[in-house]
Order: structure tokens, then C-alpha cells, then sequence
């Protein structure tokens, strides 16, 4: 099923610029594995070697923040990589 | 033709001077807002340049250059620690910290040092990176590194024998030296002599904190050390280290991060000391900025501060001083002010090169 990835700023040189692609996935463990193979290198920047969220990313399935890479995504969903960070 | 590279919290810059080194022209920034930990030309394929970089957002990731730093590319597979299994600390790296070139009979081969402490190798000039799994899942690992800060422990001063491919020195802050003779399988600390006065046994054989650790090129069994508490001195095949900064004037001590030998001299090297007193400035005592040079291996210090300003209050970083292998060797650091400081008389005056850029991080020199 297609879903809609919001990109951040961040990782823009990834994707050729573009703030918005598609996605293929039932979760978002295989929607960022989608990205990768399109895109590589940019799930290792989100996604740590432990399969943890990193620290200043945030994930979201529509307004819904997902804390596990098992989360669900359903055909029509948006999911927006978020960046949060604090400081100069 | 003289050329630094300028890793920043901000990015990545270059200087390049002409050929007496007189005039630096600044290039730059590349990567702008990435914090560049380390930037290193291979000295076996000069064209060739790592770098160790992340964003505040993303990730850590070694970005490389074939062609001197005009473009750059992504490793294919960056420094990263093993799944863990079980019940296992699930390790993930929080920073690229150091960059080595590897021997020059293994043309293609790194190594880089993170935060936390973890040790990694390339064989493709550094496209993909493999754990070295002899240090970073040694039963041991946990003991020396006690538990690290809160900031993480750094794997730094990866040093590669030049006549001798499988013999390596790692520092770790907090940790200590450790050696390997069999290309990274095995590993021993070498701590014997080093003060750890932050700990409640000072006599432990790990737990030290390096904060640089230098082997000269023409005299490898010859390491100096800049350690948290003081700099030393080893002779190989040795194992106790000489506490040579007991000769640093006592108002100056003898606490710094960075320490850079001379190129071909054994017996000269720099350091420049730092405020170490009470809360740990880490400033330059009594913002004076001053060098320290020996010229006898650690028997006598001269303070070195021409040119330098009157009063400043910054600090260097370990990786943020560095030698060139002119004949006459010049020296140049950087500040977390963002000046850059150059010397091509051993040190006996500097002037700065470059001004108002990010917090530096890296200084290194480029052929």
C-alpha cells in the first residue's frame, strides 16, 4: 500500500529536494526500508543501529506519534519525519 | 602547497596557503550546519579525504572525497556497532569522533574512533565500516570504561606502527591507552605511570583519561601523551609512563587536550595548556594564551606566545592542532572562538590566519 512520506529539511539532500514522496509499506518499519532502497543512506540518519528512533527525530502516522518502528500504516496515510532540536 | 582543513560545529572549511605560507585564502563553509568532528587526507592516496560528520538532527555518518574535497559522498555503510542480542547494552554511535589512515601496506584500510567508545575499520577507503569486534565486545570493555559521562565515553588517538601494520594504539577518554599487536583481536591496557586523581584508586591499570596520545613517525616506539591529569612521555619497548610535564612551570601545570610532535625531530613537541583548576575552565590560564614547546623530550618547557593575543579566553581541542611536514614544520591551531593560529618557526611566534568562524573542532594539515 502507498502512503505519503513528509520529508524534513534535514534530509532533503537525500531525496533530490523533494519534501514529499511516496512510500510503500504495511508499517513504518517497511516504509523506511522503502525510502532506503530508494534513498540511501537517509534511514540510518532517522534510525540508529539498534532500530531506535534517533533522539531528535520524531515519527509521525498522521497526528499520531509512533514510538515503535512496528506501528501500522494504512493505504492514504501521511507519514511526517519531523526534526526536533534545541540550542544554537 | 599548504592547505588545512577546518572541521566545525558549523561545517567544513579549508585555508590554502602560498608557497612560504604568508597568505591563507579561506574557502567554504561545505556542509554548512554539519558538525564536522574530523577531517583526514590519506596520506597514501592524497586526493582521498575523510570526513566524520552528523547534523544536531541526524544521524553520524563519514562522508568521502576523491578529488582533494571539491565533492563529496556518503559511506555506504557508516560506523556503526553490531545488533545487539539477548539481554545485551544496545549500543548505537553517537558521533564519529577520529578518522586514521591505516597502514601503507594495507592501501584502502581506516579506522575511526566513536563516541561511545567503539573502534570500527573500513577496507574500501572507507565506503563501508565493520566493527572491530576484539575491542568493541571485549569482556573487559565495560570495566575499562567505567561508565563513560554523561556526554559518552571518546575512542580517540587511533595510532597504526609504521613498521608494522598489526601493532595499533588506541586512546579512550575515559578508558585509557590500550594496545593491540594483532591488528585489533586482542587488546591490552598501558596506563602504567599515568595519574587518574579523579578516581578513588589513582593507581588502577584503566580508568585514565588521554585526552591525545602522539607516536613519532621517525621514532615509533616513541609516544607522548597529553593526559587529563598531566603529560607523559613513553619510550618502547617500555611500558611506564614518564610524567614529563612535572617540568611545566608549576602556575601553568601541565593539563591540556592536544599534543602534536614534530615531524622529524622525536625529541619536539607542542602542547598548550589549559585551566584545569576547580571547575575545570578548560580556558587558557588566566586568559593568556600560551605554546609550550620541548625540545629534549620532555626535560624543559619553553612557553611560546608571540603574537599571540594578550588576553583570550579560549580553549583547543584535541584534534584542533596539528604540524605540516615542511622542513621547517609550521604549526597551527584552532580555537573554539573560531580563530585559526599559525606558526612557521617552530612555534617561536603566530599570527592569525583565519577569524570569526564556528567553534573549531579540527585542524589538519593537507599536502
Amino acid at each position: 500500500m502507498t502512503c505519503t512520506v513528509r520529508i524534513a529539511s534535514p534530509l532533503h539532500s537525500y531525496t533530490a529536494g523533494a519534501s514529499r514522496v511516496d512510500g510503500r509499506g504495511a508499517t513504518l518499519a517497511e516504509v523506511l526500508g522503502d525510502l532506503e532502497r530508494r534513498f540511501p543512506g537517509i534511514r540510518f540518519r532517522m534510525i540508529d543501529e539498534q532500530d531506535r528512533i534517533r533522539p531528535h527525530m520524531r515519527l509521525f502516522i498522521n497526528s499520531s506519534e509512533a514510538r515503535d518502528l512496528a506501528a501500522p500504516v494504512r493505504g492514504g496515510d501521511t507519514v511526517h519525519v519531523i526534526c526536533a532540536l534545541s540550542g544554537g | 602547497m599548504s592547505m588545512l582543513w577546518l572541521g566545525t560545529r558549523k561545517g567544513l572549511f579549508a585555508l590554502r596557503a602560498d608557497a612560504q605560507r604568508r597568505s591563507w585564502k579561506l574557502a567554504g563553509p561545505q556542509f554548512l550546519g554539519h558538525i564536522i568532528h574530523h577531517v583526514v587526507q590519506d596520506p597514501r592516496a592524497p586526493r582521498s579525504v575523510l570526513m566524520a560528520a552528523k547534523t544536531g538532527h541526524l544521524g553520524p555518518t563519514v562522508f568521502r572525497s576523491s578529488d582533494r574535497g571539491r565533492t563529496w559522498r556518503e559511506a555506504a555503510q557508516p560506523p556503526a556497532f553490531r545488533k545487539a542480542v539477548g539481554g545485551e547494552e544496545a549500543r548505537a554511535v553517537e558521533r564519529v569522533f577520529w578518522l586514521t589512515p591505516g597502514h601503507a601496506s594495507e592501501p584502502g584500510v581506516w579506522y575511526a574512533g566513536s563516541s561511545p567508545a567503539g573502534l570500527f575499520r573500513s577496507e574500501d577507503s572507507g565506503e563501508h565500516w565493520q566493527p572491530v569486534a576484539g575491542f568493541n565486545d571485549h569482556p573487559m570493555r565495560t570495566k575499562w570504561i567505567l561508565n563513560g559521562t554523561p556526554d559518552g565515553e571518546f575512542l580517540h588517538s587511533i595510532l597504526v606502527d609504521p613498521r608494522d601494520a598489526r601493532h595499533l594504539y588506541i586512546g579512550i577518554s575515559i578508558g585509557g591507552v590500550f594496545e593491540s599487536s594483532d591488528a585489533g583481536s586482542t587488546w591490552a591496557p598501558l596506563n602504567e605511570g599515568v595519574a587518574a586523581d579523579f578516581l578513588p584508586d589513582p593507581g588502577v591499570p584503566f580508568g585514565h583519561d588521554p585526552h591525545c596520545i602522539a607516536q613519532h613517525p621517525a621514532k615509533p616506539d616513541r609516544l607522548y601523551q597529553q593526559n587529563h591529569c598531566g603529560i607523559y612521555r613513553l619510550d618502547r619497548p617500555g611500558s611506564r609512563w614518564e610524567r614529563i610535564g612535572n617540568a611545566m612551570p608549576k602556575k601553568i601545570g601541565d593539563v591540556g587536550f592536544p599534543i602534536v610532535v614534530h615531524p622529524t625531530d622525536p625529541d619536539t613537541a607542542w602542547v598548550l595548556p589549559m585551566d584545569g583548576q576547580t571547575v575545570w575552565p578548560r580556558t587558557s590560564i588566566g586568559g593568556k594564551p600560551a605554546v609550550y614547546r620541548t625540545r629534549d623530550a620532555g626535560r624543559s618547557w619553553q612557553r611560546l606566545d608571540r603574537g599571540l593575543p594578550a588576553q583570550a579566553w579560549f580553549t583547543v581541542l584535541r584534534q584542533a592542532m596539528c604540524a605540516d611536514r615542511n622542513a621547517h614544520p609550521g604549526l597551527y591551531f584552532g580555537t573554539t572562538g573560531g580563530d585559526v593560529w599559525a606558526s612557521t618557526n617552530g612555534g617561536d611566534s603566530w599570527r592569525c590566519i583565519a577569524r570569526h568562524l564556528p567553534e573549531i573542532y579540527s585542524v589538519s594539515h593537507a599536502a
